[in-house]
């Protein structure tokens, strides 16, 4: 997509307003609707990936040590996760800004 | 070598969809439809049309079928009728913006209530507006032309839209007539196989049916528009193709004795067929009188009934469906609004009749063209007239 | 259900066919309930949507958060559009116009768009024995468009059309047994399940893909705006209705029920209900009638199951 949708005229659209583009809604940053956000402490995590399987956005990632991040561009600060984690090693802490 | 046989309207339609080699039929029977849905079922039972027959449980549900047919690729035919039609109301809607070709034969009924199985106009009349392509058709022969006309037309690339045949219900779907099938191989000449651009494809996914917030519904519809408009020089095409194939030419509107006439009739379906009758009778009498047919519906004719009416002093309208505490007959509105910027233009009067199976016979029509040239010498108080209704 | 004592993140496929960036509420549980499908159904899959929260959440022009094919036409006509699907792609493989492939037909509706508007079109797919899923996320009200009751809202609950107030308890009548409906249509598979227990829900939804015919899953999805509570409850909220007995995890194989979680003691469904505003309204007199009725379901459930 290279115009935002109020940049599309009717010639930009696809037949029957189709979408030809799988998952363009990842350029959508829901991250921006987060007041609270999860602080992992990788020493209590023990690699389960419960907090992967639970969360609503898909965007906690496995990192190349085993361990888990939630992607804060996506992030909504739910915090399943941390309420779901077995070791209790994520932590919900407000957004700074 | 092409067949000739005398065979009922509405099996013939199953004929000419098997001949068409449609993929999926999704339908639900109604009167007076019937007939057309039943022989296609025998057709698949029989082995005669490779088709997936569903017989889904209401008309909304067939229409939707279709679509989810339709959008991955496969030649998709249903059939209604009056109150299925209205059933499936905004599912017509859908399949037109989501430009998914349909092809759908309609055995034009009156709607409810009262409870009336038999033809009128008033059912297509409720869906002027959907964004289909709507074809009207006389006489057996024309609406088997048309159905094979319609696949090609609808799934046209640049087209791509749904398409309507309309037959009057009972007048045209249950009479026997002689109607000359093409051969199978001249068929498949005729009408390229189906390939929409985009269909469900896992190999290739996306997404249909997105919803449009204001920044751009706007835009959506007028792309829609565009492309109905457009699609006006493909159905010419397609029935010029027609007509040097077949030696059967079809046209968006077509004349009867109009080019000298000062009077001139329009009607619309299976009534022209009676109408021409009286215009003859008329002329044999040295009346100065013609018929206008209108044939395809939408896109709507604006330069072909400009051009067919120039000439005529007088122009009545005969409508069999009734708007009610509007213009009276939705055709004869339609064609006052073509006509209103015209610096010479016929008077039109508009007459509503013929609802509910009501018929009118060709004195009918004579009754009516004389009434009609009165009301245009001495005026009328009235918006439109009625015809034919017990006072 | 299988031994879960190791939770294996390896064993579940990384692609994210759902992908974020979906605009769905804060810690809902039907977003998740629908990610994890996703992950159990693959790539060869079409889905079919009603309108409803998943829809509208995935699916803003000119944005898509599908990374399968996926078309949204109306409301109630789900199960009929994938009728259509399910016959366009059979006769073309047919008739040699396509490879012959295995595509899974999956049609996704709330709870609405299934025992309300879409029952009719449901009841005859499943009648028509078209090969597809019907996955019916049920978050208990007409979500999306603000919390209104469906015949899918239970006994007690508040909704904005079935409020609790002076004179009314909220919603009066008893939750429809929409699995119930779907295995007196004598189809293959039926299931529930519930996205607090992920594993299960991602086996039933392989399993019910797979089953030759009309298959019916029906996924209790908790929502935080609708049920009133805080947004990390879902899954918490999700496991009460398990432990309580108000949401069974059971399947239906071929006409034979199996509890797939059997309980032999069930918590207070007041553990159940406290936590969500939609029921804080509710008297001890109403919850008691409330247990009684779960615990008598239950009982008819195992005996079903045994």
């Amino acid at each position: 997509m290279t115009n935002p949708e109020g940049m599309l005229t009717w010639k930009d659209l696809e037949i029957g307003s189709i979408v030809a583009e799988p998952g363009n809604a990842s350029q959508y940053q829901t991250g921006d609707w987060r007041s609270e956000r999860p602080i992992f402490d990788n020493s209590k995590c023990i690699k389960c990936g419960i907090c992967y399987i639970f969360c609503p956005e898909g965007c906690i990632e496995q990192n190349a040590e085993g361990y888990f991040e939630a992607n804060l561009f996506y992030c909504k600060g739910c915090g399943i996760c941390a309420r779901e984690c077995w070791t209790r090693a994520i932590t919900i802490v407000p957004e700074e800004e | 070598m092409a067949t000739k046989m005398g065979i009922e309207v509405s099996v013939a339609i199953g004929e000419a969809v098997r001949l068409a080699n449609a993929d999926v039929i999704a339908a639900y029977p109604i009167t007076p439809q019937t007939h057309i849905v039943e022989h296609l079922a025998e057709l698949v039972a029989n082995g005669e049309l490779d088709a997936q027959y569903i017989p889904v449980e209401s008309e909304h549900s067939a229409m939707s079928a279709c679509l989810g047919a339709s959008a991955v690729g496969a030649r998709t035919f249903t059939a209604t009728a009056g109150q299925g039609l209205e059933l499936m109301h905004e599912v017509l809607y859908v399949a037109s913006s989501m430009r998914l070709p349909v092809i759908m034969t309609v055995a034009n009924r009156a709607l409810s209530a009262p409870l009336s199985v038999w033809g009128d106009h008033s059912d297509v009349m409720a869906v002027r507006d959907v964004g289909w392509i709507q074809i009207f058709t006389e006489n057996g022969q024309e609406v088997v032309d048309n159905v094979l006309c319609a696949f090609r037309i609808g799934e046209d690339r640049r087209v791509l839209l749904p398409v309507m045949i309309h037959l009057d219900g009972f007048h045209l779907s249950h009479v026997i007539e002689p109607i000359l099938f093409p051969e199978q191989s001249e068929v498949d000449q005729f009408l390229p196989p189906n390939q929409y651009p985009l269909p469900l494809d896992p190999s290739k996914p996306v997404s249909m049916g997105d919803f449009g917030p204001p920044i751009i519904y706007f835009e959506t519809k007028w792309a829609q528009e565009v492309n109905l408009e457009a699609a006006r020089e493909v159905i010419l095409q397609c029935w010029n193709e027609f007509g040097k194939t077949f030696q059967r030419y079809y046209s968006p509107v077509e004349c009867y004795h109009s080019e000298d006439a000062k009077v001139l009739l329009l009607t619309m379906g299976s009534f022209s067929e009676t109408a021409m009758t009286a215009i003859d009778k008329m002329r044999g009498d040295g009346r100065g009188v013609g018929l206008i047919r209108l044939r395809l519906w939408r896109p709507f004719p604006f330069g072909e009934i400009r051009q067919a009416v120039k000439n005529a002093e007088v122009l009545i309208v005969l409508d069999r469906a009734l708007s009610f505490g509007g213009p009276g007959g939705p055709v004869c509105s339609e064609v006052k609004s073509a006509l209103y910027g015209e610096d010479k233009k016929p008077r039109v009067i508009g007459f509503v009749g013929g609802l509910g199976g009501r018929d009118i016979t060709p004195a009918g029509f004579e009754e009516i063209i004389n009434r009609g040239i009165e009301i245009s010498q001495k005026g009328s108080d009235q918006e439109f007239e009625i015809f034919g209704v017990r006072e | 259900m299988e031994n879960y004592a190791v939770f294996v993140p390896r064993l579940v496929t990384k692609k994210e066919n759902f992908a974020p960036g979906h605009r769905a509420c804060i810690g809902c549980g039907e977003a998740l309930a629908v990610r994890l499908a996703c992950k159990a159904l693959g790539q060869n899959v079409i889905i079919a949507n009603a309108t409803g929260c998943i829809e509208i959440i995935s699916s803003q022009l000119p944005y898509t958060s599908w990374r399968v094919p996926w078309i949204h036409t109306l409301f109630e006509n789900t199960a009929a559009v994938a009728s259509g699907i399910e016959s366009g792609l059979k006769i073309q493989m047919k008739k040699g116009r396509m490879a012959q492939q295995e595509i899974r037909i999956v049609a996704m509706a709330g709870d609405g768009a299934t025992s309300d508007i879409g029952l009719q079109a449901l009841s005859g797919a499943m009648e028509r024995g078209h090969n597809f899923l019907y996955i019916c996320f049920d978050n208990e009200a007409y979500m999306n468009t603000g919390v209104q009751r469906s015949s899918a809202t239970p006994y007690g609950a508040s909704t904005t059309t079935s409020p609790a107030g002076k004179v009314s308890i909220g919603q009066v009548t008893w939750k429809k047994n929409m699995p119930a409906i779907a295995a007196a249509h004598d189809i293959p598979y039926v299931a529930t399940a519930c996205p607090s227990y992920p594993f299960d829900l991602m086996a039933k939804v392989a399993k019910g893909a797979a089953a030759p015919g009309p298959a019916y899953i029906h996924i209790l999805s908790p929502c935080p705006t609708g049920w009133r509570f805080a947004t990390d409850l879902a899954i918490k909220i999700g496991r009460l209705a398990i432990e309580t007995g108000i949401f069974p995890l059971y399947e239906v194989e071929n006409g034979t029920y199996r509890l797939n979680l059997d309980l032999s003691k069930l918590r207070p469904v007041a553990d159940y209900m406290k936590l969500q505003g939609r029921f804080r309204h509710l008297s001890e007199d109403i919850i008691n009638e409330i247990q009684q009725r779960v615990d008598a379901e239950y009982t008819k459930l195992k005996e079903r199951a045994s």
